[in-house]
């Protein structure tokens, strides 16, 4: 793959809210696969039901970091430990936080927590199986296929497909900060 | 009618959830001093650049070293709440333009020298030979170079001491004002609206000192200027949020009828800021006696005004609109 694509890369998800039996498999996958201390999480599940009696409507959404195109949480972040890495997903490097929060206070998404050993922890999209050519582990272990993931600058990829031919939407727009999870609607 | 009716989540990480609370009562100190010390350089340099001439007042002479102390006192605070408190260091490997704590962490080193020579040229002699007595030998040639550019370069010291109070000052509102995910901390104003709190908290605590009455009457209008200021910027914010929509409208109504509208009104505007402005200029008015409570109102009202916007501002994030 050239550098020139490998830059363009952008990764993206999207979640199928007529799919999502709200199961959490995604969020146990997350917290096995990145060893989640107890008591937090990086995804979780928002239910919502909208409507009057009798006539309600559910929706279920798997949520997560939004690895967002303009992340607030990079640029407040003072020690650079916050970063954008490969196909824009936000990463945190551990030995570099101080712990001073202003990520967390930044993020539109609250999707930030502090890990027990003092450095500020999120989804990384599994970017370190990604990389290996695997899926992140909540994608893989969806029992619904509600969770696609892939490289949105592709249109042939899978979540380009989703997104096109699907209605879609993203948690809080006004935000403005380019949120790369969407959900179908 | 398709109306959100309930809402229910998973998560509950701590400091997150049931709402944002990762800041307490560390932050509020330190905003809180950090915009006392703002205050401090500012109308220290600013009244002997207005004078010409040196503070006469002992209190006054020493508070550019105070302000240090309480600026060191505020820095404690920030460690305390830091998450890797070992890992503080790291704010200094790196700049970072978009981020305004890290402006902050450069300031807050820069304030030191700044200060140093600011306090050290307004020492009078015996202050100076007390200090040289008990310089330890070594370091007496770098006391006498400090007090030569603290003398020489008086002028040039006394204008940077009141931009790095502005910028001081200014940067503990921005810190806040340039989250855009939490509503209430959404507006430009703030940074502005803590530098001018930031000025009147600190007359406040110089009035406190015994002061010459030609520098008490110049701080009193001063603060009463500082005052008038925080009250505009004040309604500049409401306004701000209520012409601005749907999610300014909500930000406004957390003021103006909802949670923090009592505490808000009476702590700050009218405790913080009304009352001692009344108090003012009725003494100024007819010349009463200088009453202590006045400081003691404005800096309690500079105390509530970054308590109750950092508490407000957390609990204000999108996922909370109707």
């Amino acid at each position: 793959m050239s550098a020139t694509k490998s830059a363009a890369k952008r990764y993206a998800m999207t979640v199928d809210t007529r799919q999502c039996v709200g199961c959490k498999a995604c969020v146990l996958a997350c917290k096995a696969e990145n060893a989640v201390p107890d008591g937090f999480c990086r995804q979780w599940i928002v239910e919502e039901v909208r409507g009057e009696f009798p006539k309600l409507s559910a929706e279920i959404r798997s949520e997560r970091c939004n690895h967002c195109t303009d992340a607030p949480c990079v640029k407040n972040c003072p020690t650079g430990a916050s970063h954008v890495n490969e196909g824009g997903v936000v990463l945190v490097t551990h030995h570099k936080c101080s712990g001073c929060k202003a990520c967390i206070a930044a993020c539109p998404y609250d999707a930030r927590f502090v890990h027990p050993e003092g450095y500020v922890d999120k989804c990384t999209f599994c970017l370190h199986r990604v990389q290996k050519g695997l899926s992140p582990a909540c994608v893989g272990v969806c029992p619904t296929g509600t969770l696609t993931f892939g490289d949105a600058s592709d249109p042939e990829s899978a979540v380009s497909t989703m997104l096109r031919e699907r209605r879609s939407k993203v948690n809080h727009p006004e935000s403005g900060a380019g949120p790369n999870v969407h959900f179908l609607v | 009618m398709n109306e959100l009716l309930e809402a229910t989540t998973t998560r509950t990480n701590p400091g997150i959830d049931p709402s944002l609370h990762i800041w307490g009562w560390e932050i509020v100190v330190y905003l809180f001093l950090g915009g006392l010390v703002a205050g401090i350089f500012v109308l220290a340099a600013a009244l002997e650049l207005k004078s010409g001439e040196k503070p006469r007042g002992a209190a006054l002479r020493l508070m550019p070293f105070a302000a240090l102390a309480l600026i060191s006192l505020g820095m404690g605070a920030l460690w305390l709440d830091l998450a890797h408190r070992l890992w503080a260091w790291r704010f200094y490997l790196f700049f970072h333009a978009t981020s305004p704590m890290s402006w902050g962490a450069w300031i807050l080193v820069l304030i030191y020298p700044v200060g140093l020579l600011l306090g050290l040229g307004s020492l009078n002699d015996g202050q100076r030979a007390w200090l040289r007595g008990k310089t330890p030998g070594a370091l007496k040639r770098l006391l006498e170079t400090l007090f030569g550019w603290a003398d020489g370069a008086r002028r040039g010291i006394l204008v940077t001491s009141v931009a790095m109070g502005v910028a001081l000052g200014i940067y503990t509102g921005l810190l806040l004002g340039t989250m855009p995910s939490r509503i209430l901390w959404n507006s430009a104003v703030l940074g502005p609206l803590f530098l001018a709190s930031g000025i009147s908290t600190g007359a406040a605590l110089l009035l406190l000192l015994p002061l010459e009455e030609r520098e008490r009457k110049t701080l009193v209008s001063w603060d009463a200027v500082a005052i008038v200021a925080e009250l505009v910027l004040i309604a500049l914010m409401l306004l701000g949020f209520a012409t601005s929509g749907e999610v300014g409208q909500w930000a406004v109504s957390q003021f103006l009828g909802g949670p923090y509208t009592a505490v808000f009104f009476s702590c700050v505007v009218v405790l913080g800021l009304l009352v001692p402005l009344a108090m003012e200029i009725i003494e100024a008015k007819r010349h009463l006696p200088f009453a202590a409570i006045l400081p003691v109102l404005i800096l309690a009202g500079g105390l509530a005004l970054r308590w109750i916007l950092l508490t407000a501002g957390q609990h204000s994030a999108f996922r909370f609109l109707p």
